[in-house]
């Protein structure tokens, strides 16, 4: 190794010894070290492969709803027995539906008219949403009254959780939600190709309700969209306009020091107390409504500010200072030399965070439950001032219910929420590419 | 600064009557960083279509002496300049001069080639857009042929001014940003060791512009290489330590300086 030659040859060798262990030693640390990052990933990628299962396999039943199909015949005896119709249309709405089901029902199974246990339980097959399914064919062609019609209808949510295997039958009857004579019924009615699964249309579009195979996140969309919405309009320019003053314009001074370490700390506050601050000055002090997606959307603007900021500062201090100094040689004002130039190369980074803390507020829970946003909420909310509810909150709720079939549904929203996030997530990514500039 | 402008107005008015003509006076330049005083009452005059050559060690002041020279420095924070610099009759540290105004007059290049991320037109359009300088696209398409013409870049890019200007090689990119100093139009050109980033082939062309550049510009050069001040300047300035060692004629600066300073520099002795 050196060009000194040693009149003792072992003076030199235990040298080049050393440096072998030295290098020995530090692959294999290298080695470990990517070692450990390989189990790490392994790690994580298993933890995520177990929830995604776990969320997939108990969740994908939602999307299938069992529902029977047979011929009802609309029969004047029992919607309105005194042809008051033309003169009292308030007749159609109030009718007996639930009936009409029931004896269509009752007819294909040969359950006669005199056996009344036999007719409860036939009743308790079919879903109370049949209600409102029947009563909107009525009142949008009262003509078919009198006639028969083949319809499908929603099966109870115990059939559907029966149908699809979720009862345990070797429970004795009693302890059971559906009697023996129900599941033979059951049977009989998908062996003759009645009764059936079909796809889940009304887990997108309806709002809440206490029967699980009426129950939907329509109403939890449509709040979470508003809230997003707001979100987006509020959150996006105040916090670039804030990041962009603090770091371009701002001096650097202990005032401007302060107001940092206060915006990385908000990031970290827990989302409940911006609940809690949100009920108090929004709701209790400004009187805005409660439940509101627009009070929803404040609150998650005011947690979602600070990650907006810091990802803006962190993506504004990316760009080269070279870039600035380029624009103002050339006579450029400050302002132009930000929005012309710094500000589009900054926006990967600034559309990165935004999405990322769009995706936070989307799944937020605990702000909206003290805002009042866990709510009974069937109805649409026409503006972000009526009540309504959001989809983790609708997966709270539903979590907390006791039947059987809301379990399979708040696996479901939750399949929903998770699609969302990812679509929100792969924005992202696509913004960030198409926006990405080298320099 | 006020007692001192008439006296440095009469001083620029005699300097303008011995036959050279002043385009940029500097008069007591002293410039502080925060309580660091970074440069120490510094004279010196740029002459008008004059290649000006500041030299010297690191952290001699001669970057600082160039950059309040376009009112770069007022983008460093804590940075104070007192002293007074005139460009042409205008003080530049006067209330009414505008920075966005003085700094299209006094254009720069920088050390490290710094095009915008964008084409190659809209490289050099940027400039005269914001000053409106172009009516309209013909006017545009025009200053830009023409100053890139001038940075003898138009025969390598003229197929492709639609392409990224950061696609080009490092000498091209620093002479596309030569052109866009140029396509303003300005009076002085400031560059910050405008070849320090370049191999010895783009730098020989940029040297071969600023050669040609003199013609029509007066130019500031910093530089750490003594060939490339001998080679393009005519006038050289030598800092060490804040303070202004020596100006003179190039010539006379590399062969017969009058501070043993400059000499010593020169001949390598320190910096």
């Amino acid at each position: 190794m050196t060009d000194v030659v040693s009149p003792v040859a072992g003076i030199s060798k235990p040298k080049a010894a050393r440096r072998d262990i030295g290098i020995k030693r530090r692959y294999a640390a290298e080695r470990r070290f990517r070692a450990y990052g390989i189990a790490a990933l392994a790690f994580g990628i298993i933890f995520l492969m177990v929830l995604l299962w776990s969320v997939v396999s108990k969740g994908y039943t939602a999307f299938q709803q069992t529902m029977i199909t047979m011929p009802v015949e609309f029969s004047q005896q029992v919607i309105d027995p005194q042809n008051e119709r033309a003169a009292n249309p308030q007749k159609l709405m109030t009718a007996n539906y639930p009936i009409v089901a029931r004896n269509a029902l009752a007819k294909v199974l040969g359950v006669g008219a005199d056996d009344r246990v036999g007719l409860r339980s036939v009743g308790q097959m079919l879903s109370d949403g049949v209600r409102v399914q029947l009563r909107d064919m009525v009142v949008a062609n009262p003509a078919i009254i009198g006639t028969t019609q083949t319809v499908t209808l929603l099966a109870s949510g115990d059939i559907d959780s029966a149908f699809k295997g979720q009862i345990d039958l070797n429970v004795a009857q009693e302890n059971r939600k559906v009697n023996d004579q129900q599941i033979k019924w059951m049977t009989q009615l998908a062996d003759s190709g009645a009764l059936a699964k079909h796809f889940n249309g009304g887990i997108f579009v309806n709002g809440a309700s206490s029967r699980p195979e009426a129950a939907g996140v329509g109403v939890a969309l449509i709040g979470s969209f508003y809230m997003m919405l707001i979100v987006l309009v509020l959150a996006l320019p105040i916090g670039v306009a804030a990041s962009i003053y603090l770091e371009e314009f701002a001096p650097k001074n202990r005032f401007t020091d302060l107001i940092e370490v206060n915006i990385n700390n908000l990031a970290a506050v827990p989302s409940i107390v911006y609940g809690l601050l949100g009920l108090a000055v929004f709701v209790n002090f400004m009187g805005m409504p409660r439940s509101a997606s627009f009070v929803g959307g404040l609150v998650l603007t005011l947690m979602t500010l600070p990650t907006i900021i810091i990802a803006t500062r962190a993506a504004l201090k990316a760009v080269p200072p070279s870039i600035r100094a380029a624009a103002l040689g050339l006579g450029a004002s400050k302002m132009q030399a930000i929005f012309h130039h710094v500000l589009p190369l900054a926006m990967p980074g600034i559309l990165t965070g935004t999405i990322i803390g769009l995706a936070h507020a989307l799944g937020e829970t605990a702000p909206l439950l003290l805002i009042g946003m866990v709510a009974f909420v069937a109805n649409y909310p026409t503006t972000p001032l009526d009540p309504s509810t959001a989809l983790p909150v609708q997966i709270y709720m539903w979590a907390n219910e006791a039947e059987r079939a809301f379990v399979e549904r708040t696996s479901g929203a939750i399949i929903i929420l998770l699609l969302f996030l990812i679509l929100m997530n792969v924005g992202a990514i696509l913004l960030r590419r198409r926006f990405e500039r080298r320099w | 600064m006020n007692m001192m402008s008439e006296a440095a107005v009469e001083k620029a008015l005699d300097q303008k009557m011995s036959e050279v003509s002043y385009k940029m006076i500097g008069k007591d330049v002293s410039v502080y960083y925060g309580e660091k005083r970074a440069l120490f009452d510094v004279n010196l005059n740029v002459r008008e279509n004059t290649v000006t050559a500041l030299i010297g060690p690191s952290g001699c002041g001669k970057s600082t002496f160039l950059r309040t020279l376009n009112r770069m420095n007022d983008t460093i924070e804590n940075c104070r300049v007192t002293g007074k610099i005139t460009l042409d009759t205008d003080d530049i540290y006067d209330a009414n001069i505008d920075v966005v105004e003085l700094r299209a007059r006094v254009g720069m290049v920088f050390q490290k080639p710094n095009p915008f991320p964008k084409s190659i037109y809209e490289n050099i359009s940027y400039g005269p857009r914001i000053h409106g300088l172009a009516r309209n696209k013909a006017d545009m398409d025009q200053i830009v042929e023409a100053s890139l013409q001038r940075a003898g870049l138009w025969t390598e890019v003229k197929d492709r001014l639609h392409e990224s200007g950061t696609g080009l090689s490092g000498g091209q990119q620093q002479r596309l940003c030569i052109a866009r100093a140029v396509a303003v139009s300005p009076e002085v050109i400031l560059m910050d060791e405008p070849c320090s980033a370049l191999d010895p082939i783009a730098t020989a062309k940029v040297e071969e512009l600023i050669h040609e550049l003199r013609a029509n510009y007066t130019i500031v050069i910093v530089t750490h290489s003594m060939q490339q001040a001998a080679r393009v300047s005519q006038r050289t300035a030598m800092f060490h330590l804040g303070n202004l060692v020596e100006e003179n004629d190039t010539d006379k600066m590399f062969t017969n300086p009058d501070d043993q300073r400059t000499q010593d520099y020169i001949m390598g002795r320190f910096g």
